[in-house]
């Protein structure tokens, strides 16, 4: 990958312990910022992004040149408003956008980690993310915001450090990966593995790409963040650049030019290696167990407020996986509120521009924002 | 606002948390919060109105009363609040036990269908009862469950819950409920505004 001297890196010192069982430190944490502290230093967003995001939330991303992944959500005047909040995300460990992770060498070895890189988990993330805090000498966050993985990283940040977000706001998310959750993910994985340029994750080393793979995977994905009306309305059975169809095995249907489309441009953003990590600690996340079956325990200890959104044609992360962490806030007297947007684009509506989500948004952290300097 | 929000407000003690169930845009809920300092939520089943309440600023679920308030762990709340929708339950005995289990307390209002111009409309026209507060055909009405003050005493009889204040709003004017002067609030009153806790 090439140099990225546009990459603001956090080196964090302290030893972290992985649940993995090894221990990290002096590693790199990659992060961007986006508006002004306030001089109270009460006025921070953490973000979270979810599996194939990165730090570079919004405005033109430095390494890619695309809009950053949340622009519909985050910048001046936008839903989290980077006039009023100083919005803070970090690239998780395992990532591939200059937080440690598999495409980095080994200190000791000089080879770059790639499969032997430790088994992070989201648990590992967050507690990694937390020593941005102390950098900017942040004593508590106004929020914690995320969708998909980025709203299983709030829910684990609010309960590993229940005194440090004021609101909290996990969005299309569960606290438990599902089975059939893990089952796209491992067919992700299948299709890297599968791919004979992987070369048991030393592709690095060899000058080669798993390119085709991580395109699959991709793909396949792909599908899971979308509803079949959707797909069915935008797509349906028209053809790609031709009047009729060819008989053959070309991309006849513009839903497959589509597909693969999106695969090509994901190989030139993302390391398959990481995906390979950053899948595998949504699947072993699970904070239902971590807590002996019983999910309010997660939250006993907080008084963070919380708001939750669903999304109606949200087939990965369904409604009722995000109405069981509100049951499970309800059930010891937290302070919860919850909405389910009506939308047909899906997982990926938190990522597009759903009027409704984005207002409802805007409204709960501006209001709170308000309401918590009235407190002060 | 609608003329019943003060009298409620002053049943509420001050202070205390409460649940708005089928909170509809959050007026009571702005009201109480701002007049009484109460912690209160709000359950509503309209994805419109929730978003007017989370413009407002108010902390509510969007969700049915019926299925619902099951997740609420038993007294969690001082006072459970059930504006003018218990009769468009399907079915309002369990919703009446849950009010009770979720609120030490519960307030439920109803629409008397016992009212005078209720029954006048009934008995001239031959045909089910529209009034300003009752606006819908009997084929397109939420109000499956059309109750009077008088059914909701002889209610709390059979189900064994305990009124401890009863009150009728007659014309903006409030007066409580007594057995002596039941009927002619029963005849008169158009909404009934009761208080009522577990026996």
């Amino acid at each position: 990958m090439n140099i990225r001297e546009n990459i603001k890196t956090l080196i964090i010192e302290k030893p972290l312990k992985l649940d993995c069982g090894q221990t990290i430190s002096k590693f790199p944490l990659a992060y961007e910022t986006y508006g002004k502290l306030n001089e109270n230093k009460d006025n921070a967003i953490l973000v979270f992004h979810a599996l194939t995001g990165d730090q570079f939330v919004t405005g033109v991303n430095p390494i890619t040149k695309k809009d950053g992944w949340w622009s519909y959500a985050v910048g001046p005047k936008k839903s989290i408003d980077t006039d009023k909040y100083f919005v803070i995300c970090a690239n998780v460990i395992g990532g591939c956008m200059g937080s440690f992770g598999p495409s980095h060498k080994n200190p000791e070895t000089k080879k770059i980690y790639g499969t032997d890189f430790p088994v992070i988990t989201i648990n590992d993330m967050v507690n990694a993310q937390v020593n941005l805090l102390d950098f900017f000498n942040i004593k508590k966050l106004f929020s914690v915001v995320g969708g998909s993985m980025g709203g299983m990283q709030v829910l684990q940040f609010v309960s590993n450090f229940p005194d440090k977000a004021k609101t909290a706001v996990p969005i299309a998310c569960t606290s438990s990966h599902s089975a059939q959750n893990i089952a796209f993910n491992e067919l992700g994985r299948q299709a890297i593995t599968a791919d004979h340029n992987w070369m048991d994750g030393k592709y690095n080393s060899k000058n080669t790409l798993p390119d085709k793979g991580l395109a699959v995977a991709r793909m396949a994905a792909h599908i899971t963040y979308l509803s079949k009306k959707g797909l069915q309305e935008k797509f349906g059975r028209k053809l790609q650049e031709r009047d009729d169809l060819k008989f053959g095995f070309d991309a006849d249907f513009q839903i497959e030019s589509y597909l693969r489309y999106q695969g090509s441009v994901f190989v030139d953003r993302f390391d398959a290696n990481s995906y390979l990590y950053i899948t595998r600690a949504m699947d072993y996340f699970d904070l239902v167990k971590q807590f002996n079956g019983n999910l309010s325990n997660a939250f006993k200890k907080t008084k963070t407020k919380f708001f939750i959104m669903s999304f109606t044609s949200d087939w990965l992360y369904p409604t009722q996986e995000n109405k069981d962490i509100v049951i499970a806030l309800n059930a010891i007297g937290a302070n919860v509120g919850f909405v389910e947007i009506e939308s047909d684009k899906g997982h990926d509506s938190f990522l597009l521009e759903v009027p409704d989500f984005l207002n409802a948004l805007k409204n709960f952290l501006d209001k709170s924002f308000l309401e918590s300097n009235d407190e002060s | 606002m609608k003329a019943e929000y003060n009298f409620i407000a002053n049943i509420i003690e001050k202070n205390s948390t409460v649940l708005d169930v089928g909170c509809d845009d959050g007026t009571l809920m702005e009201f109480l919060r701002k007049n009484k300092n109460v912690n209160i939520r709000g359950i509503e089943i309209s994805k419109e109105k929730v978003q007017i309440c989370i413009a407002k600023g108010l902390t509510v679920i969007e969700g049915n009363a019926e299925l619902d308030l099951k997740q609420f762990p038993k007294n969690s709340f001082d006072y459970v609040v059930l504006g003018q929708t218990l009769q468009a339950f399907i079915n309002p005995e369990i919703v009446i036990k849950e009010l009770l289990r979720v609120g030490k307390k519960a307030i439920v209002t109803i629409p008397n269908f016992g009212n005078w111009k209720v029954r006048l409309d009934l008995l001239f026209k031959g045909t089910m009862p529209i009034t300003s507060s009752l606006p819908h055909e009997w084929y397109n009405t939420p109000n499956i469950h059309m109750c009077t003050i008088k059914d909701f005493v002889r209610f709390s009889e059979t189900i064994n819950f305990k009124i401890v204040k009863s009150l009728a709003l007659i014309n903006k004017n409030i007066s409580n409920i007594s057995k002596s002067n039941i009927f002619v609030k029963n005849l008169f009153g158009e909404l009934g505004i009761f208080l009522i806790e577990n026996k």
